[in-house]
């Protein structure tokens, strides 16, 4: 269900007392601006979204979408581009009221992060030991080096690497173990939210695989809330439990996984599932989309999907759709699921 | 040179085949670079990684092969070698029934304009400062000396079409950083095709897209290769994709080949314990199709000490101790199915009678 205190505005519980199922995180109306020679672009445009205690959450669309942008200003990590819109509702605060200091606090510590290269998350000087009692240590003063190495030898055993080899450097490892490694950086200080962008991006299918399990086993084990960045929609239809479809800066789609896939609602979620390879199908042919996502410079007045949508209609380039509930909890931004008194017309292909 | 046949003609069961790639005991091993001291207390001895030790396979005329595994199991190598990129440590790779290895300088620039390559990154494969243009007709000037400039155009302009570049004068005078990543990929195929090629090594060709966009490119190769009667070694590490385009599919691992046969046959009845986890770790877009048989533990081993015997028994779920780790399989045909072989001693070795894991 939609949480009310999302919707009413109401300030959002602490996150350790929360409830499976509970709003831990809600955008509201976010925007996120980057100024560049040839114009403002928004790279994320009014994007609401809850987040919910023990899920993980699929964020998917194409490059260019707003999906790590969202991703990065949930962390309040978008320089050089700016939030111009909205509230980041985190435990109880909206965290674009945080000081710098605050939300330097906050990351790493209740909000992990994993990127695609992990290689640049880690300093090739630094043994992995050091990394993690490093940022046990500052976010933990009181915690001694033992503690905090013993802390980071269970943690790396947990996640699959042998304890010894917490005296090896990053790149003495694959690229799947330095992944489970930044896991361990987000699990190190207990995170409640990951924000995981493309973690599997870079793996082989089998250590990505691997990773997935992973990743269900530790929200299990550790109360754990993803959010988990890809374009990979079959990586989402592994883990995810909701699924959230981003299309030029604005949310297309949100539905439970099974909604989104077996049940899609938004033209633009439709044909990017006909258009993904699926090695279980019978059928060989993949559905062409016509057209490529929208330049941010000079997003299509209206809904911006409508150059490219078979079932546009008059009102589609005129007015932008709202993003609300078609069933239950399934939302989408699509006049289709819209009453208005304009949307008549003939509804046949632009 | 004979006339490319219809690519259906390897269907044909009469023993007539048309081969246009041969690849016979392919190797291709990289000395270990190392400090002097290392090289000193080695005495001598070089280490040498086996990017590929050990590959056979053919490829019928109109025929698309797959290549796929993980990253390190030589299936780039494979392609450079194929191209002769790179010259091989062992074995022969006949194009046509030529041996690229005994071609000189003159002979092997010839032959190349038979075959082509692309790459995954289109913009690394373009030139920045040549117009898209100049960049299609630029083989065509060393390739095809007896053109006159107008001619080049001309064929520069149809290739744009063939490539979906349409209108082709709108497209000519851009560089590669006005048109998007698609697209110079479309380009990229247009250049390769100007020399009117008969073998494409497609090397990740669509890899670096978006999903929307792979489709269109998946669906211009198929295209592309029935307009221009070509055969294609397909380069993957994506085994979803390879469902739309390949005809038969050869499956890597640590430079040898464990299963090769028609994608049909591979993908319906997979025989080596690797191919099977390969193709059940690949994630489906539907979540009605979540992946429940267990995975392989660890990773790919590193390749200059690789494991004894069969190379994947460390990892092997039906591994027999005293066998696998201790003799190396060869790959053999799978009785009663033509053209599906497997390296396994388990499956189509002389153990079968151990495998209890028979499905």
């Amino acid at each position: 269900m939609v949480n009310e205190g999302a919707i009413t505005g109401e300030r959002v519980t602490m996150g350790w007392s929360l409830k499976a199922g509970e709003v831990l995180y809600s955008l509201r109306d976010v925007s996120v601006d980057y100024g560049t020679r040839t114009g403002l672009v928004k790279a994320v445009d009014r994007v609401s979204l809850d987040i919910r205690k023990g899920e993980i959450l699929g964020l998917v669309g194409e490059s260019g979408c707003g999906k790590s942008t969202l991703g990065k200003a949930m962390l309040r990590m978008t320089r050089p581009g700016k939030i111009s819109t909205g509230e980041l509702w985190f435990d109880g605060v909206d965290l674009l009221t945080l000081s710098q200091r605050r939300m330097r606090e906050l990351r790493g510590a209740r909000l992990g992060m994993v990127f695609q290269d992990p290689m640049t998350s880690l300093n090739p000087l630094s043994k992995i030991v050091d990394h993690l009692t490093e940022t046990v240590r500052t976010h933990e003063p009181k915690v001694s080096e033992a503690a905090a190495r013993d802390r980071a030898e269970r943690l790396i055993g947990r996640l699959g690497l042998r304890e010894e080899r917490i005296d090896d450097y990053p790149h003495q490892f694959s690229g799947g173990m330095r992944q489970r490694i930044m896991i361990a950086l987000a699990l190190a200080l207990r995170a409640d939210l990951v924000i995981a962008d493309e973690p599997t991006t870079a793996l082989d299918v089998i250590v990505e695989a691997q990773f997935l399990d992973l990743l269900r086993e530790l929200r299990d084990e550790f109360d754990l809330t993803i959010v988990l960045i890809t374009h990979n929609l079959g990586v989402v239809a592994e883990v995810a439990d909701r699924v959230a479809v981003m299309y030029a800066g604005r949310m297309a789609e949100l539905a439970s996984v099974s909604d989104l896939f077996l049940d899609t609602k938004h033209p633009y979620a439709q044909g990017l599932l006909r258009a993904v390879p699926n090695i279980e199908l019978d059928d060989a042919e993949l559905y062409q989309m016509e057209g490529a996502p929208p330049n941010l410079l000079h997003t299509p007045h209206g809904c911006a999907f409508h150059p490219r949508c078979p079932a546009a209609m008059p009102i589609c380039s005129d007015q932008q759709p709202a993003f609300q509930p078609v069933v239950g909890d399934h939302h989408a931004a699509c006049w289709l699921y819209e009453d208005h008194p304009d949307k008549g017309g003939d509804g046949g292909v632009r | 040179m004979t006339e490319p046949q219809s690519a259906r003609a390897y269907h044909d069961a009469s023993g007539e085949q048309d081969i246009l790639v041969e690849v016979r005991g392919l190797k291709k091993w990289f000395p270990v670079q190392r400090g002097l001291i290392a090289n000193l207390l080695s005495r001598g001895h070089t280490a040498y990684v086996k990017a590929v030790d050990g590959v056979d396979f053919t490829i019928r005329r109109g025929e698309v092969l797959g290549l796929a595994g993980e990253s390190g199991s030589g299936k780039s190598t494979v392609g450079r070698l194929v191209l002769r990129l790179l010259d091989a440590t062992e074995g022969q790779v006949l194009i046509d029934g030529v041996d690229l290895g005994t071609l000189k300088r003159e002979e092997l620039r010839k032959a190349r304009s038979k075959m082509q390559v692309v790459f995954q990154d289109p913009l690394a494969s373009l030139n920045p400062r040549m117009t898209i243009g100049q960049a299609i007709e630029h083989p065509a000037q060393i390739h095809l000396p007896g053109t006159t400039q107008e001619e080049r155009k001309r064929l520069v302009s149809e290739l744009l079409e063939a490539v979906g570049m349409s209108p082709p004068d709108f497209f000519y005078d851009k560089y590669p950083h006005q048109i998007s990543g698609g697209q110079r990929q479309r380009i990229v195929l247009a250049r390769a095709l100007i020399t009117r090629p008969e073998l494409i090594v497609a090397d990740e060709p669509i890899a670096s897209a978006d999903v929307s966009v792979q489709a269109l490119l998946l669906e211009l190769l198929i295209k592309l290769k029935e307009d221009f009667d070509l055969t294609y070694l397909f380069i993957t590490h994506d085994l979803a994709t390879t469902k739309y385009i390949c005809d038969r599919i050869a499956i890597m691992y640590l430079g040898k080949i464990v299963e090769i046969g028609s994608l049909q046959e591979v993908f319906e009845n997979p025989q080596h314990p690797y191919t099977r986890a390969l193709l059940s770790a690949v994630p489906v877009p539907d979540p009605r199709h979540r992946r429940t048989e267990p995975l392989p533990s660890g990773e790919i081993p590193n390749p200059i000490n690789p494991p004894s015997g069969c190379n994947f028994h460390p990892r092997c779920p039906i591994a027999v101790e005293g066998v696998c780790d201790v003799e190396e399989p060869t790959i053999r045909q799978l009785a009663d199915v033509d053209g599906h072989e497997v390296s396994c001693h388990l499956r189509t070795g002389d153990y079968q009678h151990l495998d209890k894991a028979i499905t």
